[in-house]
Parts: structure tokens; C-alpha cells; sequence
């Protein structure tokens, strides 16, 4: 269902420069739609993993207090340019988005 | 803990496996890690919420870092960055203390990950922005405030 | 001390009826232009011109940091992707935006508003754009529409990311225009009684409800912007958005009077690089 997620990976030295943005709404749940005064259900990212050529090196769990469209930057000793990173998340209601990219 | 988490987490042999299988979609990241910390996240004080992620009185520590504005242009996106300098450190949390839910994430860091997470949270009024580290079996903390007000202008 | 035409426009302000049109009926744009600078320069000496880009975070290196933070990997990359689906996809008979815009919709933002002679009136990016629907057998977005005009110019307008803003008023017609803008921006209205330029001009760098006031110089080289990095809100919108705030009826977005108003508040911000799509709080 989700929107593409964006990621950049480029090296700094030797070490990995990771950058992801996430599309979500990350609904806290305890917002109330201006129109019909009702609360928007709680829908939100609740785990975010990152590999790197498979191997994993972050292992993240979120809730509603980050922000909508999740940005997240993280860096790694070890990965050389043309490694694989990849990250993928899923949430409260079971939706999950995954994206790959080559190491720069 | 659960075995499976415990190897994703650790980086041990075999979890990388585990790993692909989660990134080609057939192990949902919800089965290579144990369920959301419910208990952490929804604890409405900041003791609770580290009690949540297994944390007691982590120590004052001057080796994080935090690069958050002094006073937040908009409380619903605060550009937040951690640097821990510690060695070894294997996760970093963030909380906002005033928030009704203070811990707002939680991440582990294995593989070589440094300790690094920059990324933007929800701030509900002004508050410490707290972050915990966990490292060689040990926690720390560090808080900067972060101001949010209500502006009267800006369209 | 020689009176400055902006000088004489904020002593005007004083709400005496001085007719405008008198004070500054030998002016010209870039001249207006060059006296609010040295104004602004004066009252700020350590902020430079080139900065003004960034509006009110100019004056405030906590605020400019966010938007730095932010700006790095901006949270509603997703709008302006559908802006660019929007762009181009073509039109019921096949043709395009880029074929119907001149140089293909790429470095012109910085030309509108211009005036236009054969049509009599000030003519703004989203009247060509919709020139270009029209014209194709579309019907005309609603300028005032985020979803449609809002969510198109926010990736449009990226196209001429770096031009160099370029308004001209060369005509007769184009300076009366200009100067019905010029009006427009230093006239007091509403319950508050405040012109555009009791906030931007004289209180430029200082605080009004806790919010740090924006110069005039630099306003219009950075639309649509996304308050909260979600919030689309295009150049008019906020127009509409100040009159309400001095409690104002605002004019119609599109008609006469915001045109010339955005016409002339363009020509302030000549010489310097357009970028689109940008943060706010």
C-alpha cells in the first residue's frame, strides 16, 4: 500500500552514510479529525531493520512520537561502496515497505 | 529473549539469513523481532519507559551528544541527532519526557553501526529531550531542552 | 537626510491619505528595489542579501539549522513527486506542459509575474500554466486549489531551482500595474490597520507574537513552501493568510489586485536565485 521509501547511501571514509525517508502518516491515535471530530486511529511505523549485504545493523522500534514521514540517518564502519543496504519497516496494522540500494 | 530477536540483534552467524529472509518479504520484520514493546511505549513517565527497554539509573554522561534546536519551529517535526561516543554501544533511545507517551524510539545497533541516529520527533510542549545508551552491559543518559511554542503568525 | 521614496511610502502609512501614486510616480522598480535594501542593510548591517532567501531563519541561526536539518531530506518528497506525475502526464490531446510552456517549463519561474501587453494585465506562472490547460482542451485549475495548482507548481516550479528572479516593468501599463502592487503593499487595512509593510518593512527582524518577521526582500523566491515540512501553502494562499491575520476581507487569489500585489513584491526580489518547495515552520 505505502509509497515508495527513499534511501541514500554514500560513503564517508570508511564509513557507510545511510539516509531513509519514510512515507507514513504516523497517527498517534489520539488526534481528532477536524471535520468529524472523531479520532484518527493510531497508525504508525513500530519497527524499522536495516541490513547490510544481509547482515543486520539496525534494528529500530518506533511509535506515534516520531514524525509523519519518518526520516531516519544512520552510519556504519565496515561496508565498502557497492555493498547492498537495505531497509525495511512495518507497523501497527501490518503494513510493511522495504527499499535496497547500492552503497555509494 | 527470543532466540530468533537475540540473532538478528547480535549479528551472530546465521542471523544473516534470517535477515535476507526478512528483505525478500518472507519473514515479516514482526517474526525476526519479538512484539512492539508495548509496556515501554505506552508508560506515561520516563521511569517506567526506560524500566520498559530494561534500563535503571543510566548514568550522567558527557560522551552523548545531542543536536536538537533550542527552540523548535514546529513541535510535530524537531530534527533530533544523537552521538555517542561511548564504545560499544549497542543502543540508543530517545525520549521526550513531557510527551504522554515519553519514549518515543528505541535503536539497536549491531554490525558495525556507529553510534549515530539522526532522525525527527513529536514534541507536545517543551521538554528534555533525553537520549539513553546502552553499552557494555552498562546505560547512559544525557537530556538538552528543546522550547516549543505556539506561534501566532506564519500563516 | 533626503527622503527615500520608501521612506515617504512608510510616512505615508501614518494613514494621512497621502496619495501614493504621487510620492512614487518617478520611481522604478529596480530603484524601489535598491532603496529597501539599503533600508534593511541599514537597521541589519551583519545580514547579508544573499541570505535574505531564507526569510525571518536569516535572522535566527537556531531556526536556519532546522531548516538546514530538514531541507537535507524534506519530509514531503512524496507531494512533490506527485506534482511530477502531474507534470507529466499529458493532456487528453496528447500534448504537454513542457510542449506548451515556453523552454519547456525549465528556468522560467523567475519571469512570472510579467505583464502582458496584448492581454492588458499581470500574468502569474499559474495563469500560464492554465493558459497551457485551457488551451489544450483542460479546464483551468483553481489557483487557489493546493491539491491541483498547489501540488503541480510544487515540483514546476523546482524546474527553475537557481534561476535568477527577473521581473520586468518596462511599459507604461506594466508600471501602472506595478505601482497598483506597490499600493497594495503599503496601504493599512483591515481591523489591525497593518500594511504589508508595518510587518515586513519597518518590523523586519524584530518579533510580533513571538514569530521573527521576514523583510520583504527575498519573499518570493522560495514557493510553495510546506509549513511543518506538510502544510502546502503557495504564494497567494499566504497572501490570503496576512490579510485574514490583520482581519482583512482578502481579494480574490488570482484577480487584480493579489496579481499586481505579487507583480510588484516579485521586482523586490530581482537578483536573487528561486528555490521551490522548501521547509517552514
Amino acid at each position: 500500500m505505502a509509497e515508495p521509501m527513499r534511501i541514500r547511501a554514500t560513503m564517508a571514509g570508511d564509513v557507510a552514510d545511510v539516509k531513509v525517508l519514510m512515507n507514513h502518516p504516523m497517527e498517534t491515535g489520539l488526534r481528532k479529525d477536524a471535520k468529524t471530530g472523531q479520532l484518527i486511529p493510531a497508525h504508525f511505523i513500530t519497527e524499522v531493520i536495516a541490513t547490510i549485504n544481509g547482515a543486520p545493523v539496525l534494528a529500530a522500534e518506533m511509535s506515534g512520537g516520531v514524525s509523519k514521514n519518518p526520516y531516519l540517518g544512520f552510519k556504519v564502519k565496515g561496508p565498502k561502496a557497492g555493498d547492498k543496504v537495505a531497509v525495511s519497516w512495518a507497523d501497527n496494522k501490518g503494513d510493511k515497505n522495504s527499499v535496497e540500494a547500492t552503497i555509494g | 529473549m527470543n532466540a530468533l530477536r537475540r540473532n538478528v540483534l547480535k549479528g551472530a552467524a546465521g542471523a544473516g539469513a534470517v535477515a535476507i529472509a526478512v528483505v525478500a518479504g518472507v519473514l515479516k520484520p514482526t517474526q525476526a523481532m519479538a512484539a512492539w514493546n508495548k509496556a515501554a511505549f505506552d508508560a506515561k513517565n520516563v521511569g517506567a519507559a526506560l524500566k520498559g527497554i530494561g534500563v535503571t539509573d543510566p548514568a550522567d554522561s558527557k560522551d552523548i551528544t545531542i543536536k536538537a534546536p533550542d527552540i523548535a519551529e514546529n513541535g510535530a517535526v524537531v530534527p533530533v541527532e544523537v552521538t555517542s561516543a561511548i564504545a560499544g554501544t549497542t543502543s540508543i533511545a530517545i525520549l521526550a519526557e513531557k510527551n504522554a507517551s515519553p519514549l518515543v524510539s528505541n535503536f539497536n545497533l549491531s554490525g558495525g553501526a556507529q553510534g549515530f541516529i539522526s532522525t525527527r520527533i513529536k514534541m507536545g510542549q517543551t521538554s528534555l529531550v533525553r537520549a539513553v545508551v546502552k553499552a557494555g552491559g552498562k546505560s547512559y543518559t544525557a537530556a538538552k531542552e528543546v522550547k516549543v511554542t505556539i506561534g501566532g503568525c506564519g500563516g | 537626510m533626503k527622503q527615500t521614496i520608501i521612506m515617504k511610502l512608510l510616512a505615508g502609512m501614518a494613514g494621512l491619505g497621502i496619495a501614493l501614486g504621487a510620492v512614487s510616480a518617478h520611481a522604478s522598480p529596480e530603484k524601489d528595489r535598491q532603496e529597501l535594501i539599503k533600508y534593511y542593510m541599514d537597521k541589519y548591517p551583519d545580514v547579508k542579501v544573499e541570505d535574505y532567501v531564507y526569510g525571518a531563519l536569516a535572522f535566527d541561526a537556531d531556526s536556519k539549522a532546522q531548516y538546514d536539518a530538514i531541507m537535507e531530506f524534506p519530509p514531503y518528497d512524496s507531494e512533490i513527486e506527485k506534482g511530477r506525475k502531474m507534470w507529466e502526464t499529458p493532456f487528453k490531446n496528447g500534448k504537454t506542459y513542457a510542449g506548451c510552456l515556453p523552454n519547456g517549463g525549465q528556468h522560467i519561474a523567475g519571469n512570472y509575474p510579467l505583464f502582458d501587453e496584448a492581454k492588458g494585465k499581470v500574468v502569474t506562472l499559474h495563469d500560464a500554466i492554465n493558459d497551457c490547460r485551457t488551451a489544450n482542451g483542460e479546464e483551468a485549475f483553481k489557483v487557489n486549489d493546493m491539491k491541483t495548482m498547489g501540488v503541480l507548481t510544487a515540483y514546476m516550479r523546482t524546474l527553475s531551482d537557481g534561476m535568477i528572479m527577473n521581473i520586468k516593468a518596462e511599459t507604461p501599463k506594466a508600471m501602472a500595474a506595478y505601482e497598483d502592487g506597490k499600493k497594495t503593499f503599503f496601504s493599512r487595512k483591515g481591523q489591525l490597520n497593518f500594511a504589508c509593510a508595518s510587518c515586513h518593512v519597518q518590523n523586519a527582524g524584530l518579533r510580533l507574537r513571538s514569530e521573527l518577521i521576514s523583510p520583504a526582500v527575498g519573499h518570493t523566491v522560495h514557493w510553495p513552501v510546506f509549513r511543518g515540512g506538510d502544510n502546502l501553502v503557495t504564494l497567494q494562499q499566504r497572501y490570503q493568510g496576512c490579510y485574514s491575520q490583520v482581519r482583512a476581507v482578502p481579494p480574490p487569489q488570482g484577480g487584480t489586485t493579489m496579481n499586481n500585489l505579487e507583480y510588484f513584491h516579485s521586482a523586490l526580489s530581482n537578483g536573487l536565485p528561486l528555490k521551490a518547495s522548501v521547509f517552514r515552520k
